[in-house]
């Protein structure tokens, strides 16, 4: 029987940070479209940035896809296409590592240029500091998880972290699974909920602004001015604009 | 034949006298905040010169603009949409705050607040980037203005790199004059076209391209994207921001802030008629020295009765139409063919077109102690000085010189012609011939580029007539502090929930306000300790009360904050301040309020 700490972290807290992670980002929508932005400090510095943005994007992008092929492919269904368990997790561990250290080396370094460079340290504000709190402490879970993973025996998180994620789904958690995993598993799994939960609240919106809609549009944007907005003052209540 | 219409300017640039005017207005207007410090929408360039940002014109460099694949398709030269996205994490072709310039303030306090001593009190420069006190201001927005620094940074100029091979420039030689630029508010932008939010558009009515502030995400591509670097990153905000043609203005049938205010009076504003469906083909032409006529080719003439039926039916407002037969901009592009358009070989059909100078070769053959006005010498001259005219081609017209030099025969024509009636000689058709006209149109081209009023120089339709009252953003109907969230929450005082930036954006108007009020209430001049006490004594209007310039008032307590300044603006503020004050979604940045 699962303790109510048990049940709390691994059968309501997951979707208790997926739900701030949505309704958070539809109120940051609806209120604050403006502030909605990377916030890019390119201008100031680029020698720096040019190495660690695209190691820590493009590892965590990978580390992303690692993790959606992890969780939601059941073992059996790389099993049924002929990819062993040794070969499975050589490659997860393999991927796992080479992109952890990458988006953790690029994260280091765009630290490191954040505190070291005037203008970039002048522009963080306090909630950037907190934030990025939150998100090295989810990735050093995360690449700790993986190289505790690769030095032991190898542990399959297949056989309960992965249906436990697939439980969530069906609203159904499985918390007894969860529960009996080793301390690090628990523990990056928190900190990357946590992580979901702050992300509205964050620049790490910028993320859920990707502009992958850009591939299939033309190059030339038209746009009719709103009729109904000429000019920037607001119509008086009880008014309307004449058509003539 | 789709026909659409287009809000140009034309500058004729014999009457520049480089005195940066329309660049201040423009800064006052739109970009006195922090953020935008270095960002200039308005600039005046000397040629020779670097310009602004340093070598922006070095396409193998930053890649602006569009190139032809070699399958005849015109793609961004910075790549095409997967390629942009590839290197959306750090875009490599973005220039850095030093292309353009530190942008500094100076320690003014320190004028006051040094204790009397020997030595008289300095105020140094602090950086607005930083912070920090700068040693030495290197560069500017027109550190090499009126040639300053001749001839170390010639070698920097990259239209003079080009034709280098064919003429050297000699000192004794030099020639000089300048060129104010805006946005091009392109009829094939390539800014746009960069853009992956989709955040910039070009409006369907007036063809004006703006950057909806809302959408925008800071990924910075369209500041590469535009080959003419006129699109801007606010470091602040976190988004683009590019010159609005001052879109509130122009709504209203007023000019923009820059042409209003020119002390040349030599810019000009009207409507063009074109056809979009032959805009991508035009910006596809093969060879880059016909892309002035093939963008020439694209102008519907307005006064042929079956454009303005298609123009009519196309849905363009009739006044906008008949705006169009008055179009300063379209006689001096079509009618006279004395305008050219600035870099047509970056293929985004720019719309604001120029004069070439014709000063740079009068005044050299007067220098060479001929007759400077007559039409004979200029012609000769226009001929042999291989400089100016090549430099100009380079500037205009892809290099070609032809368009250059038949520009500046029609003006050297006009010129001999009204002298000769200047000094009671008879009129010589001869002259007007010469260049292909006749002695009517000559004088009619002179009264346009000499003695145009206002009301000739600036032909502008409004949005709506039906609607010129609400337009504007202060009036009697609507207070421009109604918009959501209400006032109080603006400007540079502002910092919503996340951090600066967040939040609904205030209207520019407010914006500026209150950082004017700021500046010139705050207690150091130059606090720089946070963002918010930056001040930029640039922008001091001389009305406000810095602290410390006069003993302190007594605190009656009437609620009227600082107790100074314009009651009618604290009175829209107050009243403002009661919760609910702004029933509208609208804001000086938002839909449809661009900037
Ligand atoms: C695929 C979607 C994403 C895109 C297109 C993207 C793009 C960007 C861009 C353009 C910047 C600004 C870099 C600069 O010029 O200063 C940035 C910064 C940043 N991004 Fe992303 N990002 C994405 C996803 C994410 C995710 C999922 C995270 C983390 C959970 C993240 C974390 C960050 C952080 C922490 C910064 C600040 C870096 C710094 O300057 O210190 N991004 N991103
Ligand atoms: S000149 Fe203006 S419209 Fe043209 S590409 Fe640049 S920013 Fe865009
Ligand atoms: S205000 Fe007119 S004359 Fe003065 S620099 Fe600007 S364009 Fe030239």
């Amino acid at each position: 029987m699962p303790s109510p700490v048990d049940i709390f972290l691994w059968g309501a807290f997951p979707y208790i940070a997926v739900a701030i992670l949505i309704s958070g980002l539809i109120w940051r929508y609806r209120y604050d479209k403006f502030g909605w932005t990377t916030r890019s400090s390119e201008l100031y510095e680029s020698r720096l940035l040019r190495w660690g943005s695209p190691m820590f994007h493009f590892g965590l992008l990978v580390v992303l896809l690692g993790h959606i092929l992890g969780l939601f492919i059941p073992a059996g269904w790389t099993a049924a296409v002929g990819v062993s368990e040794t070969f499975y997790s050589f490659l997860a561990v393999t991927l796992g590592i080479v992109a952890g250290v990458l988006t953790y080396a690029g994260i280091a370094l765009l630290i490191w240029r954040r505190r070291t460079t005037g203008p970039v340290f002048l522009a963080t504000t306090v909630n950037d500091k907190a934030m990025y709190v939150f998100l090295v402490a989810a990735l050093t879970a995360g690449l700790a998880t993986t190289l505790i993973n690769a030095s032991t025996l190898h542990y399959d998180y297949r056989v309960d972290v992965s249906p436990w994620v697939r439980s969530l789904f069906v609203f159904q958690p499985e918390v007894a699974l969860m529960a009996r995993t080793p301390i690090e598993y628990r523990v990056h799994t928190i900190t990357g909920l946590v992580l979901f939960a702050i992300v509205p609240f964050t620049r790490l919106v910028h993320a859920f602004a990707a502009p992958v809609q850009y591939l299939f549009r033309p190059y030339i944007v038209y746009r009719a001015r709103d009729p109904r907005n000429l000019g920037t003052a607001a119509l008086r209540p009880g008014w309307k604009r004449s058509d003539v | 034949m789709r026909v659409m219409a287009q809000i140009c300017m034309v500058m004729n640039l014999d009457k520049c006298i480089g005195c940066h005017t329309c660049s201040v207005t423009c800064k006052q207007t739109w970009t006195s905040r922090p953020g935008v410090e270095y960002v200039w929408f308005n600039n005046v360039e000397t040629r020779p010169g670097q310009g602004y940002p340093r070598r922006y014109e070095d396409q193998e460099r930053w890649r602006g603009g569009w190139k032809l694949t070699s399958r005849g398709r015109l793609v961004p030269r910075a790549g095409g949409r997967a390629r942009r996205l590839a290197s959306i994490f750090a875009n490599p072709l973005l220039p850095n705050i030093r292309d353009y310039y530190e942008p500094w303030t100076y320690d003014y306090n320190a004028l006051f607040d040094t204790p009397a001593g020997d030595d008289f009190p300095v105020a140094a420069p602090r950086s607005l980037i930083s912070g920090e006190r700068m040693n030495t201001i290197t560069w500017s927005a027109n550190w090499d203005d009126n040639l300053g620094g001749m001839p170390e940074h010639e070698s920097d100029d990259v239209v003079l790199q080009r034709i280098q091979d064919k003429v050297r420039m000699e000192l004794e030689q030099t020639f000089m004059f300048y060129l104010p630029r805006i946005c091009e508010h392109c009829i094939n932008p390539s800014c746009v076209a960069s853009c992956p939010s989709g955040a910039l558009y070009k409006r369907v009515e007036d063809g004006i391209v703006l950057v909806d502030q809302d959408r925008c995400r800071g990924w910075r591509m369209c500041v590469t994207g535009c080959p003419y670097k006129k699109m801007y990153f606010n470091h602040r905000t976190g988004k683009a921001e590019k010159c609005t043609f001052c879109f509130p203005r122009i709504e209203v049938g007023q000019p923009t802030v820059c042409s209003e205010t020119c002390v040349g009076r030599l810019r000009y504003i009207g409507v063009l008629l074109y056809d979009a469906d032959r805009a991508p083909e035009a910006a596809a032409t093969p060879r880059e020295q016909d892309l002035y006529p093939a963008q020439l080719g694209l102008f519907l003439n307005p006064h042929d009765p079956e454009v303005r039926r298609a123009a009519e039916q196309a849905g363009i407002p009739h006044d906008w139409v008949q705006a169009a037969r008055r179009s300063p901009v379209y006689d001096l592009i079509a009618t006279y063919g004395v305008a050219l358009p600035l870099h047509p070989e970056y293929r985004t059909l720019p719309m604001v077109w120029y004069v070439p100078p014709l000063s740079p070769v009068v005044e050299a053959i007067t220098a060479s102690g001929h007759d400077g006005e007559d039409y004979r010498n200029l012609f000769g001259a226009i001929d042999t000085l291989r400089i100016p005219v090549s430099y100009l081609a380079e500037l205009f017209t892809a290099g070609d010189p032809a368009p250059v030099e038949l520009a500046l025969r029609r003006l050297a024509a006009m010129r001999s012609h009204r002298r000769r009636i200047n000094l009671g000689e008879p009129v010589d058709p001869e002259i007007a011939a010469s260049v292909g006209f006749d002695v009517d149109k000559l004088d009619r081209m002179f009264r346009l580029l000499s003695l145009a009023k206002y009301e000739e120089r600036y032909v502008i339709p409004t949005a709506a007539a039906g609607d010129v009252r609400r337009l504007e953003e202060t009036e009697l109907s609507g207070c421009s502090l109604d918009y959501e969230g209400g006032p109080g929450m603006g400007g540079t005082e502002s910092s919503g929930p996340f951090g600066e930036a967040s939040g609904r954006p205030a209207p520019l108007s407010v914006e500026t306000f209150h950082g004017l009020r700021e500046r010139q209430t705050s207690e150091s001049a130059a606090e720089t300790a946070g963002h918010r006490g930056r001040i930029n004594l640039l922008n001091w209007d001389g009305r406000g009360l810095p602290e410390g310039l006069f003993p302190k008032r007594r605190e009656d307590g009437d609620g009227h904050g600082d107790g100074h300044g314009d009651g009618r603006r604290d009175g829209h503020v107050d009243r403002g301040e009661e919760p609910g004050a702004g029933p509208g979604e609208v804001s000086g940045r938002g839909e449809g309020g661009e900037s």
